[in-house]
């Protein structure tokens, strides 16, 4: 009779502690909804007084201007332009050194390379920002009279720099999860190093490989430091790399450093482009865990 | 025969050499990384260095770069990384335990629910850090009238984080095999006696691993902290959870807009600050990390 109680007791405690942790379980949902609802809330505000079709059709984007004109295309065109130029750098860089460390690299190598390009992909954002424009515009410049300070090219270069270890490492799992015997065949039927790379493990882990690029592109597309400090701040509608550009995250942080008052017109763009941004890199990010869980099942 | 035998080394011939050449652009590529990185801190070393100095670390920002100081910023760092700890990791750790050793085994019986969170954990990691910004300044700041204070930042940066630090929690607590788990309720241990006594010390170096490269991602970041609207100019060290505060990061984009030369070499010596910090974080979670990884595989 008295052990009854107790391991009531100790049954309340158990489930006490059940629901704290299904609590802390529910923060991230918590997040989520948070910030679909306060992008959904101050988005829907805006097109109140801003109509949907100029905003996707008017050319020009000036909220802080007198002349006020709300056309989102020249912040995605710069946001496009930049994460191209990083692509450009990141992808095929990384699905090189990827092979190279997965398929070539002695094992003393890895163990040496794979922590120094963990640790450039802990850099904050904010030093690869001062290195854009204090050493990458600068050096640049040597070669191209025609840049800018502030351009696309130097920023865009840099973030490729920084993205290269995510897309290395990310395209280096999916090699090393094609199974031996895909290799041991090809090697078995006369392959070079180099033909099973390209004809087996790339095509093998060709799922794998895309996942990580579209990750990076969704990387790229959020990145923010770089292009606040080394692309300038002019919302401009070009495809030219050299010129000042600004993107969705350098326009939010523009607004951010000054004293817009809330409940502003102003005020509320940074909400709605908060929200392109958010929905873009959601529908990539669900495309790359598509991809990665396709993966995972051809091979498990 | 003949032609095909006089063939065979030239062609063995082409492929050494095609094999060679691209086994040269793969490293030159990742020789190229690391000279990149090399060259980075270099030239931060090198602009900073002339800077860097007892009057700098406990100095204040001035109009006038040769008389500016990082304290506020140095001692804003460490408040909001001590804060950010403290909100992230237990409900970090408590979500991974409750997703790992709850959900999976009939918790509540909400395996709809413990699939949701999945799903919902991977496209949070997703999401660009100033999104959080905007979330911490419609809730923290505005809804909840925290201002633009030191808790409000942490509390972003909490959320910010927290997604890092339980999945790698997951696949610490994952690497503790049942075995322990049965033996341990076979002598009649409850759940969370099994979990606190048992699971949990295992799992012990991968969750501060975790934690580790969680909090060196939030000592990092800038932007949410610009859009909660951190400010610049803190000529002050703060003094309570509501006192507005600056942090390194932003220090540093500060000092790097300014035009004139001096606050460049000022950003520089700021970097020089800022990185030993998280590098020293990064190489022992890195170090933690592969200590345990190889005592679990052996």
């Amino acid at each position: 009779m008295r052990l009854l109680p107790k391991s009531f007791k100790a049954n309340k405690r158990e489930r006490g502690i059940e629901l704290f942790l299904l609590f802390c379980a529910s923060v991230s949902i918590l997040t989520t909804l948070g910030i679909v609802a306060v992008l959904l809330f101050e988005t829907v505000d805006f097109f109140r007084e801003v109509s949907i079709v100029s905003f996707f059709t008017d050319t020009e984007w000036t909220p802080l201007f007198a002349q006020k004109r709300f056309g989102i295309w020249p912040l995605l065109i710069g946001t496009i332009l930049i994460s191209g130029i990083a692509m450009l750098v990141a992808l095929p860089a990384g699905l090189l050194s990827s092979l190279y460390l997965s398929e070539y690299a002695p094992d003393r190598v890895r163990r040496v390379v794979k922590p120094v390009l963990e640790i450039l992909a802990g850099i904050p954002t904010v030093v690869y920002g001062y290195f854009a424009l204090l050493f990458v515009t600068p050096l640049l410049q040597k070669f191209l009279p025609g840049l800018s300070g502030f351009n696309a090219l130097s920023p865009g270069i840099v973030m490729g720099i920084m993205i290269l270890p995510l897309v290395s490492s990310l395209s280096e799992d999916a090699m090393q999860a094609v199974p031996r015997s895909l290799r041991e065949g090809a090697y078995a039927l006369g392959s070079t190093n180099l033909q099973v790379s390209f004809r087996i493990v790339i095509p093998a882990a060709f799922s794998g490989i895309t996942a990580s690029f579209i990750l990076a592109v969704s990387r790229a597309i959020g990145e923010t430091m770089i292009v606040a400090i080394a692309a300038g701040q002019q919302p401009r509608l070009t495809a030219n790399p050299l010129v000042p550009i600004e993107t969705m995250t350098a326009y939010i942080v523009q607004v951010s450093m000054g004293d817009t008052p809330v409940g502003t017109l102003e005020y509320k763009t940074i909400f709605v482009v908060g929200m392109m941004l958010f929905l873009s890199t959601l529908v990539l990010n669900v495309l790359s865990q598509r991809l990665r869980a396709r993966f995972r099942e051809v091979y498990r | 025969m003949s032609s095909q035998s006089a063939a065979l080394p030239r062609s063995a011939g082409a492929r050494f050499w095609k094999e060679l050449l691209f086994q040269i652009v793969c490293i030159a590529i990742l020789a190229g990384a690391l000279l990149i990185l090399a060259l980075l801190l270099t030239s931060v070393v090198v602009d900073g260095l002339s800077r860097l100095g007892w009057e700098f670390l406990t100095g204040y920002p001035s109009r006038f770069p040769e008389r500016a100081g990082v304290l506020p910023a140095v001692v804003g760092t460490l408040y909001v990384m001590l804060l950010t700890a403290f909100f992230s990791f237990p409900v970090g750790v408590g979500a991974a335990i409750y997703l790992e050793e709850y959900a999976e085994k009939g918790g509540f019986g909400l395996g709809w629910f413990s699939r949701l969170i999945d799903i919902n954990i991977a496209n949070l990691a997703g999401v660009p850090s100033i999104i959080y910004g905007l979330l911490g300044l419609a809730i923290f700041v505005r809804f909840m009238a925290l201002g633009r204070s030191l808790l409000a930042g942490a509390l972003t940066l909490a959320l910010l984080v927290l997604p890092v630090i339980i999945i790698g929690c997951r696949e610490a607590l994952r690497t503790v095999p049942d075995s322990i788990r049965e033996a341990s309720y076979a002598l009649g241990a409850t759940r969370w006696q099994t979990i606190r006594h048992q699971v949990l010390p295992m799992a012990l170096s991968g969750i501060l691993t975790s934690t580790i490269l969680g909090l060196s991602r939030a000592i990092g970041e800038t932007a949410p902290l610009i859009t909660i609207g951190a400010i610049t100019y803190v000529a002050f060290v703060p003094d309570s959870l509501l006192s507005p505060f600056t942090v390194l990061p932003i220090q540093i984009f500060n000092w790097v807009s300014r035009p004139q030369a001096g606050f460049h070499a000022n950003a520089a010596a700021a970097i020089a600050v800022l990185l030993p910090m998280l590098i020293l974080m990064n190489a022992i979670a890195i170090l933690l990390r592969n200590r345990y990884q190889k005592r679990h595989s052996q």
